[in-house]
């Protein structure tokens, strides 16, 4: 093995034009079509707007805004807890699927997963406004429990308000959380999982002692494409959610249109990232960069 | 997504433990696995019985079957000149995604060089960054380019976010690839162009496949980056966003519906060549 390395290294030094040929051309796209526009965003959030023109001085009066206003802040606050809590509730309906999928799906696993995917190739749009049709005054729901007896009334509780935000993010992004999840729990050793048997560690002890540890890795990177996939959207919460209940994608987006504010608008996306590279950093801290 | 080494490493055997050996109840498993297929696939058993009601509105109650809702999607201008223009744009950025994905993948795998974390991760963040930063920066940078908004720019936009989609399953293959495979053909006399193309781009080619495919999927139903940095021509999610807003009909849950039934064809049909290509 040390050999092989040794004669490879010698060809890449024989060979350095392999590197650049590889390397320079996609650095280049991304940094001319993604990190010049990123830098550009945060240097958009220290200038300010002065009678619909952009003046180019470096101030922090988009980060007061932000900071000083009360309804700004239940905004942030209302976008992390919800997606912390859609984070959490996927990765609790995934863990017992993808445990499930792995030991007992035997030759049905590869299509156990494709059912995962395919509701993505549905439009997204329309999966969201399909709950609209589930959870709405004439809906599913309520013609269902309206048949069952449950309900003598069509009830509007169910639609417009955070719990339709939250069930349809958790819909939504579930296919992001499984996935890993079942990449993880399929790269579990088996005979690990025998072992801990043979040493008469009941399943459930097994599961938190020797499997959890090892699908970690999964279940965070899953949980970190939740959670971005949450901080950052607004077409959920406009379509489904309560009018009051805006999220920080919907502030985004109404500075950067209707509101015209772009410098206050892209102070804000540097609160998304903010957050979304917090959330990162516990990720890193865990080791599971290798999964992202 | 792969399990890294260290994980392992760091795994403590389960201590004995004096209860008696359990048998697992896979049947809780078993339900708790239906319920969560029932709840992927509510919404859209509901939107494939709603492109069959003959209502004026995309709603319950259901007031019969219908087969116009379909042929009006299927002559519908709008909508047959916003599908085109999504494969148009899905394919271009696709191409563009995986060339690029492709070439930092082998970068990544086969050379050490100064910053290659970061270089790895700083290629990931487009999709570890919400896609609405994206949508914003992008907006802004060509804004202040003066480059007017059209397919081009969304075609852009997706190739970004989609180059870390393809290099993904690339890279996570080229890292299983046997190095003594490339070094045998080295020995027999190959150049590095004809160990690539005739060597490692074999190995790797069901990798470059599925991360293309996944790629135009994103694209092709991409809406938040979309919404920033489309000009005056429309792809298929952005055609139905303005109908969601405003003249809401069941024609939508068919176009959905349609297209639904075209992909999942297509991804059976790759993953058939992929099976057949692995025996």
């Amino acid at each position: 093995m040390s050999s092989l390395s040794s004669s490879l290294t010698k060809r890449r030094s024989r060979f350095p034009v392999g590197l650049y040929a590889s390397l320079l051309p996609p650095l280049v796209w991304m940094t001319l079509l993604y990190f010049v526009p990123i830098a550009l965003l945060v240097s958009y959030s220290v200038w300010r707007l002065e009678a619909f023109d952009i003046v180019q001085e470096f101030t922090l009066k988009n980060f007061q805004t932000i900071v000083f206003s009360s309804a700004y802040r239940t905004v942030i606050v209302r976008t992390i807890g919800t997606a912390l809590g859609v984070t959490l509730i996927d990765v609790a309906i995934a863990l017992p699927l993808g445990y499930f999928i792995t030991r007992y799906g035997g030759r049905y696993r590869p299509l156990l997963t494709i059912l995962v995917i395919l509701p993505l190739w549905s439009s997204y749009l329309v999966r969201v406004f399909a709950w609209k049709i589930i959870l709405g005054y004439n809906g599913v729901l309520n013609t269902a429990l309206l048949s069952l007896g449950v309900l003598q009334q069509p009830s509007q509780i169910f639609l417009y308000n955070q719990f339709s935000t939250t069930l349809t993010f958790v819909h939504i992004w579930l296919p992001f959380m499984i996935l890993p999840v079942i990449t993880a729990f399929e790269r579990l050793p088996k005979d690990l999982i025998e072992a801990s048997a043979d040493l008469n560690a009941p399943p459930w002890t097994t599961f938190r002692r020797v499997m959890l540890p090892l699908v970690t890795p999964g279940i965070l990177a899953g949980s970190i494409n939740v959670f971005s996939l949450t901080m950052g959207d607004f077409i959920t919460p406009s379509l489904v959610g309560s009018p009051s209940g805006i999220m920080l994608g919907n502030v985004i987006s109404s500075q950067f249109g209707v509101s015209y504010n772009w410098p206050l608008g892209a102070a804000f996306s540097l609160v998304v990232m903010l957050i979304v590279f917090s959330g990162l950093a516990i990720v890193v801290r865990q080791g599971a960069l290798e999964n992202l | 997504m792969t399990i890294s080494p260290s994980v392992e490493k760091s795994l403590h055997p389960a201590s004995g433990n004096a209860l008696p050996r359990q048998q697992a109840k896979p049947w809780l498993l078993a339900s708790w696995t239906l319920l969560v297929y029932g709840f992927l696939y509510l919404p859209i058993a509901v939107l494939v019985l709603m492109s069959f009601n003959d209502s004026t509105i995309l709603s319950l109650p259901f007031k019969g079957i219908t087969l116009n809702w379909y042929s009006m999607s299927l002559g519908d201008r709008a909508i047959r000149l916003a599908l085109i223009n999504s494969v148009k744009v899905a394919a271009m950025a696709t191409l563009l995604a995986t060339l690029f994905g492709l070439l930092a993948a082998f970068a990544i795998y086969r050379y050490r060089f100064f910053g290659k974390e970061t270089f790895r991760i700083a290629l990931n963040l487009p999709i570890l960054l919400p896609g609405i930063v994206t949508g914003v920066a992008m907006l802004a940078y060509f804004s202040d380019l003066g480059l007017d908004l059209s397919l081009w720019t969304v075609i852009l936009g997706h190739a970004v976010f989609g180059l870390p989609v393809a290099l993904g399953p690339i890279l996570t293959r080229l890292s299983q690839f046997p190095r003594s495979l490339e070094e045998a053909a080295y020995d027999l006399g190959a150049n590095p162009g004809q160990v690539f193309t005739g060597v490692i781009f074999p190995y790797i080619r069901s990798a470059v496949i599925a991360g293309a495919l996944l790629a135009f999927t994103l694209s092709f139903d991409e809406v938040v980056v979309t919404i920033f940095l489309t000009g005056r021509e429309n792809t298929l999610p952005m055609e139905i966003w303005g109908r969601l807003r405003t003249n809401i009909t069941p024609e939508i849950a068919a176009v959905a519906t349609l297209v639904l039934l075209i992909s999942t064809a297509i991804v059976l049909f790759s993953q058939w060549l992929t099976s057949r290509e692995a025996t």
